[in-house]
């Protein structure tokens, strides 16, 4: 097992950059995941890193070892593909086998090897079966066992539940974070599904446009989005954005939202004047007949223990989800109270969130 | 409210399927009659290949496959009658026409060029149009589709348009009626057709058969021979019998540049008609033998043929 370290990776396809200037480290044992829509270079991040692609420029090191020109199969790695590319025409065992046949691997240990790594994927009983008559749950297992057999250095996977049916999905993301607190393996798992990531990762990287828009935990993209993108990506429903304007001063504990003020965590940076937004976790809003900041019920979403409440203000739709017990009728109106340690200010043009106490606090957190 | 019975969109119905079956019954008879035909000929003697009205039952002889496999020389009564006993069922159905067996046809060597061309072609057209057509399916090739437009390009008009300058370019190079020369040129000709077939066939296939290869430790052609190509098998089954076909029927280059020792069967056949009368049975029996190697190789290949391509390991 090793540590990723991405240096300044780039890859332009013609005019069009894939992949613009990433840095990242993927500790060792780590489960880190690239998260982001279709299209914004997370795959083809995972095949530099795979060898698959060469980088337009930049590093990959893997365990210390610039790989970043060196050919795939030099590279000591395992990848699971979006489609398990298992052979069709060779049953389980050999498919499983099929790395340790490279090695050129004397065939009882193969034998061993293989069945050692069935076992541990529960796949034992179909070692001689043919992969086309396998249930997307066990393909995706084989898949997983020919990765895992030969003991790399590091795991990529490439939306690897991507086609299961939703109750394979979550069997495997209980299964694939249980597989890998057994064998801690420095793993790579692009998605674009948010649940997967935050369920399974360790750390995340939030890539949009060929860019990473933010690297951390995934309790740090959730509360504390970098920018406006992760917080409109991260979250279902997604945070709300409430526009406001004027700049921001140093210090400030308070702004100005529709008319009413709303009390944020202290603002740590001078801001000039501009196009903001505050952003509002559904999670964070309660109706409160006292508040200014005021809307008409627009239609409801019951979840069983909460609830989606649409609230039509002056400046759009905001969702909140509240319990699943208070009964509101469309039209009514109701006064909305934000929880102000927990908002996120965002200056519109850039995207980027504004530096605040709640920053401090996470810092603060990280050392202890 | 009328009654009305359920019945599939999709699935034919009986009465369509009826007539279908007429048809494809009708057009395999219409199409067997003359194999048929040949094939009771060459069972014929002489005089009942040429009989009129035509006889439909008659006693078999094998006296076509004897003039076929020999060749014969016309004695007198007195000759034959001081030669020893008949050797064989062949020599004793020669002599009842007063004939001697002089010695071997060319038919069997003429048969055997045609095995070595045809096969030899085959592999050759093959094995360069899966090697090309998987370049060209998976690698940056510059100008690509103008390379594959040129290469479909040499199958605009009918190779024999081209006889004349290839016979002289054979001559010069030396490979007139060499087995060489005609393998070469059978490939030139099937090439085409081969790399067009088989870049459909390997488009087909993932890719991430060969990347999940190449990153469990094997080399590109490793990846190629282990995942590719037995994935392939379908298409490389239908390649070969099309290029086969064509190399095996090809008459019009044969007759032109073989004369003597890399003479296929195709332009020998014909010749038998000159050899003493118009031997009908020994003509049939030649095309019927020469009928059999293609209608084994496609019957061997006939079950690749009808497999699927993929097994649906992969899911699209």
């Amino acid at each position: 097992m090793a540590e990723i370290r991405v240096q300044n990776l780039r890859k332009a396809f013609g005019a069009f950059v894939a992949v613009q200037d990433s840095n990242f480290v993927v500790e060792d044992g780590e489960f880190f995941v690239m998260l982001g829509p279709s299209g914004c270079g997370k795959t083809t991040t995972l095949r530099m890193i795979a060898g698959l692609e060469l980088p337009t420029g930049g590093k990959i090191l893997l365990g210390g070892e610039d790989v970043t020109m060196r050919r795939a199969r030099e590279r000591d790695i395992a990848f699971v593909f979006q489609l398990f590319a298992l052979y069709p025409h060779m049953n389980v065992r050999k498919n499983i086998g099929f790395p340790l046949l490279a090695q050129g691997m004397p065939s009882a240990e193969i034998r061993s090897r293989v069945e050692e790594t069935a076992k541990l994927l529960r796949i034992d009983h179909l070692l001689d079966k043919s992969v086309s008559g396998l249930a997307g749950g066990d393909r995706q297992r084989v898949a997983l066992g020919r990765a895992i057999v030969r003991r790399p250095k590091c795991f990529l996977m490439d939306e690897p539940l991507g086609t299961l049916d939703t109750e394979f999905r979550d069997l495997m993301v209980h299964e694939l974070r249980e597989l890998h607190n057994r064998i801690h393996a420095t793993t790579v798992y692009v998605t674009h599904d948010q649940m997967e990531a935050m369920s399974m990762a360790d750390k995340i990287a939030v890539m949009n446009h060929g860019v990473i828009e933010q690297f951390g935990t995934p309790r740090e993209i959730y509360d504390r989005p970098a920018t406006m993108f992760v917080a409109d990506f991260i979250g279902s429903p997604p945070m709300n954005f409430l526009k406001f304007g004027g700049g921001l001063a140093k210090g400030a504990k308070e702004i100005v939202v529709q008319g009413a003020k709303v009390a944020v965590p202290e603002v740590r940076e001078d801001i000039a004047p501009a196009d903001m937004a505050l952003g509002i976790r559904p999670e964070h809003i309660r109706f409160d007949d006292e508040s200014k900041l005021r809307g008409a019920i627009y239609g409801t979403e019951y979840l069983g223990t909460t609830q989606i409440v649409a609230v039509e203000t002056a400046d759009g739709i905001i969702k909140a989800r509240v319990p699943a017990g208070i009964h509101l009728s469309p039209g009514e109106q109701v006064g909305l109270t934000l929880s102000s340690a927990r908002l996120s200010l965002f200056e519109k043009g850039s995207g980027r969130a504004v530096r605040t106490a709640m920053h401090d606090q996470a810092a603060e957190a990280r050392h202890g | 409210m009328s009654l009305t019975t359920a019945h599939s969109v999709v699935a034919p119905s009986s009465n369509a399927k009826l007539i279908a079956g007429t048809i494809i019954i009708a057009y395999a008879l219409i199409s067997i009659v003359p194999l048929l035909w040949i094939f009771a000929t060459s069972f014929k003697t002489p005089p009942d290949s040429i009989a009129y009205p035509p006889k439909i039952v008659f006693q078999p002889s094998i006296e076509g496959y004897c003039n076929l496999f020999t060749t014969r020389t016309r004695q007198t009564p007195e000759y034959i009658n001081s030669l020893g006993p008949a050797t064989g069922f062949c020599d004793e159905t020669v002599r009842k026409r007063n004939m001697v067996i002089a010695g071997p046809s060319n038919f069997l060597p003429r048969f055997v060029n045609s095995l070595i061309i045809a096969f030899g072609s085959t592999f050759c057209a093959v094995f360069l149009g899966t090697l090309s057509a998987y370049g060209f399916s998976r690698f940056k090739v510059p100008l690509a589709d103008d390379l594959l437009f040129f290469i479909l390009s040499t199958r605009f008009m009918p190779p024999i348009a081209v006889a004349i300058p290839i016979y002289l370019m054979y001559r010069e190079l030396g490979l007139s009626d060499t087995a060489l020369g005609m393998i070469l040129l059978y490939t030139a000709v099937n090439v085409s057709l081969a790399v067009w077939l088989l870049k459909g066939f390997i488009d087909e296939i993932p890719r991430e058969y060969e990347e999940a290869a190449m990153i469990d430790g094997y080399t590109r052609l490793q990846a190629f021979w282990r995942t590719v190509l037995p994935q392939a098998t379908t298409g490389i089954a239908a390649t070969a019998i099309f290029c086969l076909i064509f190399a095996w029927n090809e008459y019009a280059f044969a007759a032109l540049l073989t004369s003597g020792t890399a003479q296929t069967a195709p332009p020998f056949i014909p010749t038998i008609i000159g050899e003493g009368g118009q031997d009908w049975p020994a003509v049939a029996a030649g095309t019927t033998i020469f009928l059999v190697p293609i209608l084994v190789f496609t019957i061997l290949l006939r079950k690749q043929l009808l497999r699927g391509i993929t097994f649906g390991a992969v899911r699209k």
